[in-house]
């Protein structure tokens, strides 16, 4: 079900990707967000991600649950299906459109409250399952969409606007990921495009479980003093672990290693992508679950937010690999590829007296 | 007292611990009796354990082919000394009781008008075998062997039955065989055989099958064309889920490849199964997920988001005792309502009710294209009676010429061409819009799916009349629904009748048996069986043609009755409920007297119009 797009006529002065798209056909409706809500800043990396890796924009699925994050998926890639679906159950519905389909594209993208709090399960359960998808969370620590009160992310001892403080202690969904087996793992910061562009087209060529964390301020109900989610604080207690230069090979062509010593871990995927790290910490391995595990949390407890590609499975599996499936996508299988006929159901009979 | 005598037709109850390997004997003994020709109906009614608490197999033998319950006991096989009281009580007078005489019970703990049958099992095992594994299952095949003889069943047709079921295992054919022919050989020599109930050859089970209704239910969905499946275990529908991952693994592997025409997920929970099921869905994959009760309150978030979203979601819902956990192993309808209406808001939904495992076969497969056709949940209600027990039932069929029905999908090529695409859009004036799937177009047929409101381009919209339209359009679609859905089936009294029945469901066999048994009483009922919802034309014509309605149901607030009165708007003065909902099987002797109580009540007393 692949279609070449058709040549359009385009502003002659906006750059053309090799499909033949422009940046707006990434484009989606106007975003009814609040102004300057961190979650712009993150469409817009998506938007920029997709066009830079020539994806035809109606080949991606972008499904979410609810919430202001969940909304987004409307306010990009205008031309492709999206699902706005219940909340917090964003995985299931986007694990079941994965096996419907495995030649599309999977977007998921949720909220903290929606991902942390009422998604935790299914969460959890898409990362060990290991489904084919980028799964970003816009974490802003409070739910945005019923008003500001506190998500499950939410740092012990914040404060809510309304004055409350939370007591209870926070849920780490990189820890979590990592230790459920998502095999891309990363957290990054609205505000720092040159990280987050990046690090999305890895995660999307990623051919398993990748999962961003992104720090993504709510200027509405968590930007103030006393939030651990704020612009200001984020940025003052932000250590990148590295810098992603990223190349993409199409599958199938030879697989080429571009490592360099020190600096630089290469990184070669499953499908023959290969990602080029460029680490600023000098003894960051990022092929190390445990280790990633260990240095996530001892940053943590000195109050620090790490960001940058944490782990990453050169070797990844997914959904599809784990149950043997058939590579025709499934909802173009008819009764002849499926049914098993009257003559076998004769036999089944026989096998019944 | 006179002995009951019986051939072809009487009821043989065993009364087990659970976990003492007495299933596979019982069955045994069922199927031994089908072979000769008789048609036999067994049910479970077990315990939600996994060992040590009373468990029964009810084998109704019946030349007259009736499968429902019929209600008493003519032979216990009392084998359970915890429910020994209460297995003696069932016994009809003139009936008979076999037990294990190795310790003998005093007179009084038996009654004066039923015949004891006493076998030393337990010391003629015991001398046998000194394995204390060997020394429990045997013991069962040991009273299979009595009973053969004290039934008159043929030991061959059993001999037979072990060589199929130990093909290649010599020795465990051996062993049961000899088993078999221990207690054959103790009753022919001890007791006085046969005894007044017995079972003669004949050919009254023609080409039926012998098949529960989970796996049935999990063939239509193979041939139904589900290529995904997404569950969470629940009894009674496990075994379901089980079905279809034993049967996929049997015919849907590519022989080349060897990979597989299907993906099945035991998800975390029911809101995940019923996700993924609505993710496939919207994605063009024919999908499904069994469940139970308690799955489906879980479940009623999404169903409604597929509803309002129009997303295709096949459900088979085997019901038991509710609410909450209730009587997990026993059978109820008792969904009926939570499922008509699941979710929040508007909400109603297609429900189809198989009577037995062949139309668990037929509806499932059905249903899978009918929640394509209207874009919308179906369920297949079903229930543990129907999933759980091994049913007598014709062969199934499939036509080959026939291809699924995709529904309304709009293709790359019409898109293409310039057919205008709106998601929400009543083309066809039948309330079913036309769908595109992900990826189908670069430019054209992109839309956004969500819950809330929107319009007829899919675009959000919280508008008044943009809701409205919306909700009428779906309110179109469900009287769609109606003409295709399965009609409900008539079965005319032999004479005209003033009385009318309607029921559904496993209750069908025992209505059959409780309609001809008021018949030769004089008590002429017109029986009507639903076997959908939205209710057909012809049912309100029924009601409507009839002043009396029975509406006999396995549960205790007339759920079908409220949605015939609240759906279909029939006179709620004119339904009788009879209802039954204790967790077993609905009995032909309970509805025949019920009814019969109604009946008089309604003839002895003029019906009085009320002047107001
Ligand atoms: C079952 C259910 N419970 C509650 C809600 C109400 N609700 C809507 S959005 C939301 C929180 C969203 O928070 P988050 O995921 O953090 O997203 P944000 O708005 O902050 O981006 C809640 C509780 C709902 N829609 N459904
Ligand atoms: S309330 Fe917060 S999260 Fe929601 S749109 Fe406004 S800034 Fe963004």
């Amino acid at each position: 079900m692949t279609y070449i797009a058709k040549p359009r006529l385009h502003h002659p002065t906006l750059p053309i990707n090799k499909v033949g798209y422009t940046r707006r056909d990434y484009e989606g409706k106007i975003s009814t967000l609040c102004a300057g809500c961190g979650h712009d800043s993150i469409s817009a990396a998506i938007i920029q991600a997709c066009w830079e890796l020539d994806i035809e924009p109606h080949r991606v699925a972008k499904l979410s649950g609810i919430g202001c994050s969940s909304k987004t998926p409307d306010y990009f890639l205008g031309n492709s299906h999206g699902f706005n679906s219940v909340h917090g159950r964003m995985p299931s519905v986007l694990t079941g459109a994965n096996l419907a389909n495995r030649d599309l594209i999977y977007l998921g993208v949720s909220g903290d409250g929606d991902s942390a709090s009422i998604g935790i399960g299914q969460f959890a359960h898409v990362m060990r399952r290991g489904v084919n998808m980028l799964y970003i969370v816009e974490n802003n620590g409070v739910y945005g969409l019923t008003k500001g009160q506190f998500s499950a992310t939410a740092d012990q001892g914040s404060q809510s606007k309304r004055g409350v403080v939370n007591s209870d202690s926070p849920v780490d969904l990189v820890a979590l990921a990592l230790q459920l087996g998502a095999t891309f793992v990363a957290r990054s910061f609205s505000g720092d495009k040159n990280q987050l562009v990046p690090l999305i087209k890895a995660a999307i060529v990623h051919p398993g479980a990748a999962f961003i964390d992104v720090i993504s301020p709510c200027v509405a109900f968590n930007n103030h003093a006393g939030s651990t989610k704020s612009y200001e604080y984020v940025r003052d207690h932000n250590e990148p672990v590295n810098r992603i230069d990223f190349d993409y090979w199409p599958k199938r062509e030879e697989i080429t290693v571009d490592y360099a010593e020190g600096e630089v871990v290469s990184v070669t995927q499953h499908d023959g992508s290969v990602l080029r790290l460029r680490k600023l910490a000098a003894d960051y391995d990022p092929h190390d679950r445990i280790g990633a595990m260990n240095f996530v949390q001892q940053r943590q407890a000195q109050g620090e937010v790490v960001t940058g590609l944490l782990f990453v499975d050169p070797q990844p599996e997914d959904l599809h690999a784990h149950l043997k499936t058939a590579e025709t996508p499934f909802n173009t299988l008819g009764a002849k590829e499926l049914c098993p006929g009257a003559t076998t159901l004769e036999k089944i009979n026989a096998s019944l007296r | 007292m006179k002995p009951i005598e019986a051939v072809n037709d009487f009821v043989v109850k065993f009364a087990n611990v659970n976990g003492s390997g007495s299933a596979s004997a019982n069955e045994l003994f069922a199927r031994a009796i089908l072979r000769m020709g008789v048609p036999v109906s067994p049910r479970n009614i077990f315990p939600s354990n996994i060992q040590g608490l009373p468990t029964w197999y009810e084998v109704r033998v019946t030349e007259k082919s009736y499968l429902g319950r019929r209600g008493g006991v003519d032979l216990m096989v009392a084998m359970n000394p915890q429910t020994w009281e209460r297995d003696i009580k069932e016994i009809e007078s003139g009936g008979y009781v076999f037990y294990d005489s190795t310790r003998a019970l005093p007179k009084s703990k038996f009654r004066d008008d039923i015949q004891v049958i006493g076998m030393p099992l337990t010391e003629v095992c015991n001398s046998t075998y000194t394995d204390p594994r060997q020394r429990q299952l045997f013991k069962n095949i040991i009273y299979v062997g009595a009973l053969s003889a004290l039934l008159d069943i043929d030991p061959a047709v059993i001999e037979k039955l072990f060589s199929e079921q130990y093909k290649g295992k010599e020795k465990l054919l051996d062993s049961n065989v000899k088993a078999l022919h221990l207690g054959r050989d103790y009753a022919l020599s001890n007791l006085q055989c046969p005894l007044g109930i017995k079972v003669r050859r004949t050919d009254k089970v023609g080409n039926k099958i012998f098949l529960e209704g989970n796996s049935a239910a999990a063939l239509g969905a193979v041939y139904g064309g589900a290529t995904v499946c997404a569950w969470y275990p629940i009894t009674p529908s496990s075994s379901l889920a089980e079905a279809f991952q034993r049967f996929c693994q049997r015919h849907r592997v590519d022989p080349q490849t060897k990979q597989n025409k299907f993906a099945i997920v035991q998800a975390e929970d029911e809101l995940a199964s019923i996700g993924i099921v609505v993710g496939a869905g919207w994605n063009g994959a024919r999908a499904f997920t069994a469940t139970s009760g308690p799955g489906i309150s879980l479940m009623t978030e999404f169903i409604g988001l597929a509803y309002f979203a129009e997303i295709p979601v096949t459900i088979i819902d085997v019901q038991r005792g509710g609410p909450s956990t209730g009587m997990p192993t026993r059978t109820q309808q008792s969904d009926v309502l939570a499922c008509a209406y699941a979710s929040h808001g508007d909400t109603k939904h297609v429900l189809l009710f198989p009577e037995d495992p062949k139309e668990c076969f037929d509806f499932t497969a059905q249903a899978l294209d009918l929640a394509e056709r209207l874009q919308t949940p179906v369920f297949v209600m079903t229930d543990l009676d129907i999933g759980m027990n091994t049913r007598l039932c014709d062969p199934l069929q499939w036509d080959d010429a026939q291809a699924y029905d995709r529904g309304k999908l709009m293709s790359y090529e019409r898109l293409e061409a310039g057919t205008e695409f709106g998601r929400y859009l009543d083309v066809d004036g039948d309330g079913i819009a036309y769908r595109t799937l992900p990826g189908t177009h670069p430019t054209r047929g992109g839309y956004f799916t969500r819950g809330t409101t929107k319009d007829r381009f899919a675009r959000y919209s919280e508008a008044g009349p943009d809701y409205m339209e919306n909700m009428q359009r779906l309110l179109r679609k469900f009287e769609t629904a109606k003409t295709l859905v399965p009609k409900p089936l008539l079965l005319p009294a032999p004479k005209p009748a003033r009385f009318g029945a309607i029921f559904y469901g496993s209750t069908s066999p025992a209505m059959a048996e409780a309609l001809d048994a008021l018949a030769e009483r004089g008590i002429l009922v017109n029986a009507l069986r639903i076997r959908a919802f939205p209710f057909a034309d012809e049912i309100v014509d029924f009601c409507n043609s009839h002043p009396w309605v029975f509406v006999v149901e396995q549960n205790r607030d007339a759920q079908l009755k409220t949605l015939l009165v609240n759906e279909a708007g029939v006179n709620q003065n004119r339904l009788i409920p009879v209802l039954h909902y204790d967790g077993t099987p609905i009995t032909a002797r309970y509805i025949v007297d019920e009814i019969a109580r109604h009946a008089s009540a309604h003839t002895v007393v003029p019906f009085k119009k009320v002047v107001s």
